[in-house]
């Protein structure tokens, strides 16, 4: 058999394992950046406790490197008595992983809009609430988008790391194949293309974002 | 032996990987730069295509297929050269995109100036472009350093007995509530290695400000 007739045969258990590696990117970035912003707004805050404790968060999700904290939550909590399912794991520490890097990000991106669109809106009589939502949020996350689009490919190939605590993601399959024929250099290049096949034109596309938007800027 | 001691043993290994791997980055990076702003469109297709796929790929990915796929004849990689090379590899794709940023950074004034000064290509290029274009990348390649020094934690999983791993074997042999406490050591430690690289950028970055636009 050649390499491409291999490869088709290994297909279906990859794709199954593709769309693990999916889901948990997707749980990361639809929980992990409502919560950075809410960490962008934590770090931001004159109220020490608040700020101490958003900046924690922060800082060791952005500061330790994916693998421990998903040591962290799968090995070092059922110590305690709190356990997880591997797949529950891999989410909630890829979700501590997105909330920290994207709000760096949501952050830089709020701090981006001019302080005369707040001074103009308070004139205008908006209330904070409506200032923060309505004004500074959607001028501030449009500079940030790029950013965001560049940690949600980030997040999609952290879910490789998710291999390590045994979540039958792509990594995963394609061990569970190679260990059963030990084509090894056959199937971790699969794996490899089927990762470059969703990560290369996402950056194209954040690429494009990026440029356009400089353009206006 | 103490958690603490026990993640420390896997110290100088975490070391050895990122400097080795960045080594082998920050050269590497060099002709792959040219490439990516030579004036050759092909050439620059094919450089973007490369360093693209590179980054493309997890680094993990590529991990395993040096330890476990490259077989030629008697030779395979141990798992410290597989890590080395695997980290080394991916380096290089990207210090060669922040390479390639800073030459871009460098405006275009400064060529035509070259030019009108009857400057050489060459002399343009190092005494030019080269000393402007370091200024502005430093603060990205030390970013890129502290994120090395993480990704060399994925070594752990091709069995490189760096920090990672050995929290992993003092937990494994402490199943008591002790076992959680390498794996809290080895994410301070990360943190507290990466503060002098931040600290150290912050400063080049406020000094080499001054010294482009004063």
């Amino acid at each position: 058999m050649n390499w491409l007739e291999q490869w088709a045969s290994y297909m279906p258990q990859m794709l199954s394992g593709l769309g693990v590696s999916l889901f948990i990117a997707a749980v990361s970035i639809v929980i992990g950046y409502p919560l950075g912003l809410l960490l962008s707004v934590m770090v931001q805050r004159r109220n020490l406790v608040i700020r101490t404790l958003g900046l924690a968060i922060v800082e060791i999700g952005r500061g330790a490197p994916a693998l421990v904290i998903l040591y962290l939550v799968y090995y070092g909590l059922p110590k305690f008595g709190i356990a997880f399912e591997s797949i529950q794991a891999a989410c909630i520490a890829l979700v501590w992983n997105a909330a920290a890097y994207s709000s760096e990000i949501i952050r830089a991106g709020l701090q981006s809009v001019p302080r005369g669109q707040t001074e103009a809106a308070q004139v205008l009589g908006l209330s904070s609430r409506d200032i923060f939502f309505r004004v500074i949020m959607p001028q501030g996350m449009r500079s940030a988008i790029p950013g965001l689009m560049g940690v949600a490919i980030q997040m999609f190939q952290g879910t490789s790391l998710a291999y390590a605590i045994a979540v039958p993601e792509l990594m995963k399959s394609a061990y569970n194949i190679g260990s059963q024929d030990f084509n090894y250099l056959q199937i971790f290049t699969l794996a490899g293309i089927c990762y470059a096949a969703i990560s290369m034109p996402a950056t194209w596309i954040t690429v494009y974002f990026e440029k356009r938007l400089s353009r206006h800027a | 032996m103490d958690a603490l001691t026990a993640v420390v043993q896997g110290l100088p290994m975490t070391l050895w990987l990122t400097l080795a791997a960045f080594a082998i980055g920050i050269v590497g990076a060099v002709p792959l730069s040219l490439a990516l702003t030579s004036p050759v469109a092909p050439v620059r297709w094919a450089a973007r295509l490369l360093v693209d796929l590179i980054r493309g790929v997890p680094i993990i990915v590529w991990l395993f297929l040096l330890k476990f796929g490259i077989h030629v004849g008697t030779f395979k990689f141990d798992p410290v050269n597989a890590a080395i090379v695997g980290l080394g590899v991916v380096s290089i794709a990207y210090l060669a995109e922040i390479y390639r940023g800073g030459i871009q950074a460098v405006p275009r004034g400064q060529l035509e100036a070259s030019k009108a000064l009857g400057l050489s290509g060459a002399t343009t290029f190092f005494g030019v472009v080269i000393p402007q274009a370091f200024r502005i990348v430093s603060p990205s390649i030390a970013t890129y350093l502290v994120g090395l020094l993480k990704d060399s934690s994925i070594a752990s999983t091709i069995i490189v007995a760096e920090m990672v791993f050995q929290s992993q074997s003092f937990a494994r042999q402490h199943p008591t509530v002790e076992g959680i406490l390498p794996y809290v050591i080895v994410g301070i430690i990360y943190i507290v290695l990466s503060l002098p690289v931040a600290f150290l950028s912050r400063r080049l970055d406020a000094r080499m400000r001054k010294a482009i636009f004063v």
